[in-house]
């Protein structure tokens, strides 16, 4: 028995059963999950949460489903790094990363999305599930499908980088690659839904999808010993995961969980793709679509179905956005990487990226906490790092050619030291 | 000028509206002609296709063969015959 009360339109506010169910009859506005808070007083805790699985499913209680979970047992609850290299190097006083390039089993942000659409999918009868993924999606679908028996079909841009094809085959999906960029996959993808009877995740259990994406918030405050952070820093593609840690963050104001610090949302997307930013920067309420060119492609989505409702909560919680180029991205990798040991996809360097400039723009003061949102690991698009790294020299296994080579490194001759 | 007869694909959500059909031939020489057309025949499809007068509803997107309407020019985009227009919802994703 869930504290889900219905499905509610977010254009027009109709209601309908929580039940299999799109996009809204009138308008076709996207559905969101709406709770009955008043009967979760008392017993939605901070005690209650605690004594949960070390998950996701942890927040059980303010997610969509009915019966047991049926995947993502061990994902989510990853972890909350207070970054004070990265912060002594920006000259900020209280950073944290929200690190979900260390979710499992898939290494992104993703897992938290598709342990409740799966587990939606069993509950609901279906037998296959499918995506249209620009690549961390289909690889979350395919482990995640394989874990609960399902049959996984999966839609990518014919483009992806070479490493995520490898890694979601190996779960056995059905992968069709389409001749088109992501915006293109999705409108096919939108098409089949409405023709095979399979759960796509991001279309039909769309509604139920997105509400995993607030444990990304929930967690980013429990692990803060209940209390938000001032500022977050979350990436834009198709603009579900910034609304919804704003709505997790005021789920727990609401049930006086945590203190409201009045939490500012800042959107980061890449130069090459940056319709939403584009649009809080022009003080725009909607967005105009662009044909996406960057190298951050997991983000790469010109037409982001939720880019309004990213606009919403940035302006209404009164904070910004920002956008880095392809260069930055990649820099901002490597300074992550270097300073705290997180090595991330070129998604979670654009982040990184976009928070330095709010910060040096005064958007994010430099004495107050913020957290920037890592949701993606960067093994999987590693290439896009070649030639990034220092080289890699070769030499016979002789030590008086290894002295040699310590001779020629700065910082590495040790002074005085004896070479004979 | 002469109308143009295109072929509109229906989404499934909006199917009761318009006699369970999966598409509609239909004329008109731009795309807010050929979904004008669309409406007056079906005057339930119009209501949910339209915020208001000549603006779609905001998580509609209406692509002309392969391309949104929004890259070219909007309900002003010319159609020519054997053209193909869907109507898809917006939809999450990443």
């Amino acid at each position: 028995m869930s504290f889900v009360s219905s499905l509610q339109c977010k254009e027009c506010g109709a209601r309908y059963p929580a039940e299999l169910r799109t996009v809204c009859d009138h308008d076709f506005g996207p559905l969101e999950v709406a709770y009955d808070y008043e009967r979760m007083k008392g017993k939605v805790t901070r005690a209650s949460i605690e004594a949960g699985p070390r998950s996701l499913w942890r927040y059980r209680d303010l997610l969509p489903i009915e019966g047991e979970p049926r995947t993502g047992l061990r994902s989510g609850f990853t972890p909350l790094i207070k970054a004070d290299r990265l912060a002594a190097h920006l000259g900020v006083h209280e950073l944290y990363i929200k690190d979900d390039s260390a979710n499992y089993p898939t290494l992104s942000y993703k897992d938290r999305v598709v342990s409740v659409a799966v587990s939606k999918a069993v509950e609901l009868g279906f037998d296959t599930v499918g995506c249209a993924s620009t690549g961390n999606l289909a690889h979350a679908v395919a482990a995640h499908a394989a874990m609960a028996g399902l049959r996984a079909f999966v839609m990518i841009p014919h483009d992806l980088e070479e490493g995520k094809m490898v890694a979601m085959g190996v779960f056995g999906p059905q992968v069709v690659r389409i001749a088109g960029n992501y915006d293109d996959v999705n409108r096919l993808c939108s098409q089949i839904a409405d023709k095979y009877h399979w759960a796509i995740v991001n279309v039909n259990l769309r509604p139920y999808y997105t509400e995993g994406a607030k444990t990304h918030g929930f967690e980013i405050a429990e692990q803060l010993g209940w209390r938000l952070p001032r500022h977050t820093v979350l990436p834009v593609a198709g603009g579900t995961i910034l609304p919804k840690v704003y709505k997790a963050y005021r789920e727990l104001i609401t049930l006086g969980l945590v203190e409201d610090n009045e939490p500012r949302m800042h959107a980061a997307q890449a130069a090459g793709c940056n319709p939403v930013v584009q649009a809080i920067e022009q003080g725009q309420s909607d967005f105009k679509p662009q044909k996406p060119n960057t190298i951050a492609k997991s983000i790469a989505i010109g037409n982001p179905a939720d880019g309004p409702y990213v606009i919403e909560a940035v302006r209404s919680s009164g904070g910004y956005g920002a956008s880095a180029s392809d260069e930055e991205i990649l820099e901002a990798v490597k300074l992550l990487a270097r300073t705290e040991g997180i090595f991330t996809e070129p998604a979670g360097g654009t982040t990184l990226a976009a928070a330095i400039k709010l910060i040096e723009a005064g958007r994010i003061p430099r004495d107050e906490s913020v957290c920037v949102c890592i949701t993606g690991n960067g093994l999987k698009t590693a290439q896009v790092m070649q030639g990034r790294v220092e080289a890699l020299p070769t030499i016979p296994a002789r030590l008086a050619q290894f002295d040699e080579l310590i001779e020629s490194l700065p910082g590495f001759a040790p002074a005085g030291a004896a070479t004979a | 000028m002469m109308a143009q007869t295109v072929t509109v694909r229906i989404p499934a959500a909006l199917r009761p509206q318009v006699g369970d059909h999966e598409s509609i031939q239909v004329g008109g020489g731009t795309v807010g002609a050929v979904l004008g057309a669309v409406c007056s025949q079906y005057p339930d499809f119009g209501k949910r296709l339209y915020k208001s007068e000549g603006q779609l509803n905001r998580f509609i997107n209406v692509y002309l063969n392969d391309e949104d309407i929004r890259f070219l020019d909007n309900l002003d985009t010319p159609v020519k015959a054997g053209d193909e227009l869907s109507i898809v919802p917006a939809i999450a994703g990443g």
